[in-house]
C-alpha cells in the first residue's frame, strides 16, 4: 500500500517537476513569476488532444508537434506581454500575466468548449506488477519520458555552449549581455523550453487522468509553482527535486489524511516554506527578502 | 473645494439619487447591474487600500468577501440576528481574518505575497465547499432574510439600491479619511520604500497589518450586503477569478485612487453587459485589455497624481498670505 502510494506520488511528482522547470527557468532569468504558465500547460494538453483526435496523428507526433506549437505560444507571450514591461515595476508584469492567463483560458473555452474532454486512450489498461507495486502503462511512460526530458535539459544546460550562456544570463542579465550573449534570445529560449516541457506534461496529465479542460492549468500551475519554491526557485535541480517531493507528500497526504483537502496540503507547504526558508531546499541564499 | 469640484460632486449626487427612478422605468435588471456596481466598488476600494496604498500585492480578496457573506448568512439564519447587527459583525469577522492572514504574510513581498494570498483564497473556498455541516457545501445557504427597518422589509431593488449607495459612500468616506491621514502617508512611504519608512520611524508591519484589516473589513461589508440582497450564498461567487476581477478593477481604474476604483468597478461590471452580443469573446477581450493597459497605461484610467509637494513652493505660498 505504502509502496504503491509512493509510486503514484512519484508519477505525479515527475509531472509537477516538468511544469515547475518552466517557472524556475523564467524566474531564474527575469525574476518574475509567469502566472500564465499553468495555462500554457493547458494549451499544450489541448493541442496534443487536437493532434491526436482531429488529425489522427500517432502519440509521439502529438507530443512533438504540441511541444513545438506550445513553445511558440510561450515565446510569443514573452515577446508581447512581458518584454515591453521589463523595465516596469515588478507588479506590472504580474498583472499582465493574469491578463494572459484569462485570455488563454477563454480562448480554450471558445475553441474547445468548457466541458471536460476525455483523451483518446492511447494505452491499453495493461498493468505490470513488480513485487507489491502495480504500474499502469501510462505511469511507466510518465516516469521514463519525464526522466529523459529532465536528463536532456540537464545535459543541455550544463554541457552545451548555449546552455552555459543561459546559465550566465540567469546569473546576471547585464553581465551576460556585456559578454556578448544575446540575452533576449536566451529569455525566449527559456520560455520556449519551459513551455515545451509544460506541453509534454499537459499531454501526460491528459492521458493519466483522462480529462482535459480549460481551467486545468490553475491547480497544476499552483502545485508546480509550489514545487519550484520548495526546491528553490531559480534552481533547475531544485525544481526537479521539489516536484517529486511535492508529488509524494500530496499523494501520501491524500491517502492518509484527507482527500478533500488534498490541494490544501500543497498550499500549506507553500506558505510554510515561504515563511521559514524562502530560498527553498537547493536555492541560493539571497540577500533580497522575498 | 473649488467651485468646479463642488458642482461636479453635486451633479454626481443628484444623478445617484435620481438614478433608480429613471432605471425603474427601463427594467429591474438595470437596477441589479447598478447594485452590483455598488458592491464591486466597495470591494475594489477595499482592495485598493492593500494594493494601491500599502503596495501589498494581495490576490485573494474574494475570500474576505466570502467570509463576510457566509458570516452574515449564518448569523442571520441560525441566530436570527438582525441585518443591522449581522452587517458590522460580518465586517469585523472579515477584518479579523484580514488581520490573521496578514500576520504571517506581511513578511513576504511581491509575487510571493500574491501566490500565498491566492492560496489563502483557495483554502477559504475549499472550506466553504467541504465544511458541509455548516456551509451546506456546494448547495449553498438559501433563505437569508432581507434587512428590515422599523418593521419595514426591504423587498424591492430600489431599497437595496439606496442601501448599497449609503454603504459605498460610507466606505469611500472612511477609506478616504484613512488614506489622507498620517496613516495614509505612512502607507505610501512603505509602498515606495520600506527601508526608508523604517529609517524615519514608521513600523511597516503595523501599517501593513492595518491595511489588511481595513481591506478585509470593508470586503466583509460588501459580502454581508450581497448575502442579504441575493438571499443565497454559495462558494461559486468567491472563486479565484472573482479575486482577479476585483484586482483588475483596481488596476484599470488606477491604484491608489478611490474614484479610480469606482470607475474600475463601473467599467468591469458594465463591460460584460454591453459586450453581451459578443459574449464568447468578452473574457478574451478583458485579458487582452489588461495586458494592453499594463503596456500603455500602467497607472490606470484615473490613477493617482503624484503628490507634488515642493517645500520651497509651499513656504512661498505661505508668505503670500
Amino acid at each position: 500500500m505504502l509502496l504503491q502510494q509512493l509510486t503514484n506520488g512519484l508519477t505525479i511528482g515527475m509531472i509537477y517537476a516538468l511544469i515547475a522547470l518552466g517557472y524556475t527557468m523564467v524566474y531564474g532569468i527575469l525574476k518574475i513569476v509567469n502566472f500564465a504558465h499553468g495555462d500554457i500547460f493547458m494549451m499544450g494538453s489541448f493541442l496534443g488532444l487536437f493532434f491526436m483526435k482531429e488529425l489522427d496523428l500517432p502519440l509521439y507526433l502529438a507530443f512533438l508537434l504540441s511541444a513545438v506549437v506550445t513553445s511558440g505560444i510561450g515565446i510569443l507571450i514573452e515577446r508581447f506581454a512581458y518584454r515591453p514591461l521589463r523595465m516596469a515595476d515588478r507588479i506590472v508584469p504580474l498583472i499582465s500575466a493574469l491578463g494572459v492567463s484569462t485570455f488563454l483560458i477563454s480562448l480554450a473555452q471558445k475553441i474547445w468548449g468548457t466541458e471536460m474532454r476525455p483523451f483518446p486512450t492511447a494505452f491499453g489498461s495493461r498493468t505490470y506488477t513488480l513485487g507489491s507495486i502495480t504500474f499502469s502503462e501510462i505511469q511507466i511512460l510518465i516516469l521514463i519520458l519525464s526522466f529523459i526530458l529532465m536528463l536532456g535539459l540537464h545535459l543541455f544546460v550544463t554541457k552545451t555552449k548555449t546552455g552555459t550562456a543561459m546559465r550566465a544570463t540567469s546569473m546576471s542579465l547585464t553581465n551576460a549581455a556585456l559578454m556578448g550573449i544575446n540575452t533576449n534570445r536566451m529569455i525566449s529560449l527559456a520560455f520556449g523550453i519551459g513551455s515545451a516541457l509544460a506541453a509534454c506534461a499537459g499531454i501526460m496529465v491528459g492521458i493519466y487522468y483522462n480529462a482535459v479542460y480549460p481551467t486545468m492549468g490553475y491547480m497544476a500551475g499552483i502545485n508546480a509553482f509550489t514545487a519550484a519554491v520548495l526546491g528553490g526557485i531559480g534552481s533547475i535541480p531544485g525544481a526537479m527535486l521539489g516536484g517529486v517531493l511535492l508529488g509524494l507528500v500530496e499523494t501520501l497526504g491524500g491517502a492518509y489524511i484527507s482527500t478533500q483537502y488534498k490541494s490544501v496540503i500543497s498550499f500549506a507547504i507553500l506558505i510554510i516554506v515561504l515563511l521559514i526558508r524562502p530560498s527553498g531546499i537547493l536555492g541560493k541564499k539571497d540577500i533580497n527578502k522575498v | 473645494m473649488s467651485l468646479r469640484k463642488t458642482t461636479a460632486v453635486g451633479a454626481a449626487a443628484a444623478v445617484l439619487i435620481v438614478l433608480p427612478l429613471v432605471l425603474q422605468q427601463v427594467n429591474d435588471y438595470w437596477m441589479h447591474i447598478v447594485i452590483m456596481i455598488g458592491i464591486f466598488s466597495i470591494l475594489s476600494m477595499s482592495l485598493n487600500v492593500i494594493i494601491g496604498y500599502a503596495g501589498q500585492f494581495a490576490l485573494g480578496h474574494a475570500a474576505f468577501y466570502g467570509i463576510g457573506a457566509y458570516s452574515a448568512a449564518l448569523l442571520m439564519i441560525h441566530f436570527h440576528v438582525s441585518f443591522w447587527i449581522a452587517l458590522p459583525a460580518a465586517a469585523v469577522i472579515a477584518g479579523f481574518f484580514g488581520f490573521l492572514l496578514g500576520t504571517p504574510v506581511i513578511r513576504l513581498r511581491g509575487d510571493y505575497l500574491g501566490i500565498v494570498t491566492l492560496g489563502f483564497g483557495e483554502i477559504v473556498r475549499l472550506i466553504f465547499v467541504n465544511w458541509v455541516d455548516v456551509t451546506r457545501g456546494p448547495m449553498g445557504l438559501p433563505g437569508i432574510p432581507a434587512p428590515t427597518l422599523f418593521g419595514y422589509t426591504f423587498s424591492g431593488k430600489t431599497e437595496f439600491y439606496y442601501l448599497i449607495l449609503a454603504l459605498a459612500l460610507l466606505t469611500f468616506f472612511v477609506i478616504h479619511r484613512i488614506v489622507h491621514s498620517g496613516i495614509g502617508l505612512s502607507l505610501l512611504t512603505i509602498r515606495e520604500d520600506e527601508t526608508l519608512a523604517q529609517s524615519v520611524g514608521i513600523r511597516p508591519n503595523k501599517y501593513k497589518l492595518l491595511a489588511f484589516t481595513v481591506g478585509g473589513f470593508f470586503a466583509g461589508i460588501a459580502g454581508a450586503f450581497w448575502a442579504s440582497y441575493i438571499s443565497f450564498v454559495s462558494p461559486d461567487a468567491f472563486r479565484y477569478l472573482d479575486s482577479v476581477n476585483i484586482l483588475a478593477m483596481v488596476i484599470l481604474g488606477g491604484s491608489a485612487s478611490l474614484p479610480g476604483s469606482v470607475l474600475g468597478a463601473v467599467i468591469l461590471v458594465l463591460a460584460p453587459e454591453l459586450l453581451r452580443y459578443m459574449s464568447d469573446y468578452r473574457m478574451m477581450l478583458l485579458g487582452l485589455a489588461i495586458v494592453l493597459m499594463m503596456i500603455f497605461k500602467p497607472t490606470g484610467f484615473w490613477g493617482e497624481k503624484h503628490r507634488k509637494y515642493n517645500f520651497y513652493g509651499m513656504v512661498r505660498k505661505g508668505e503670500g498670505k
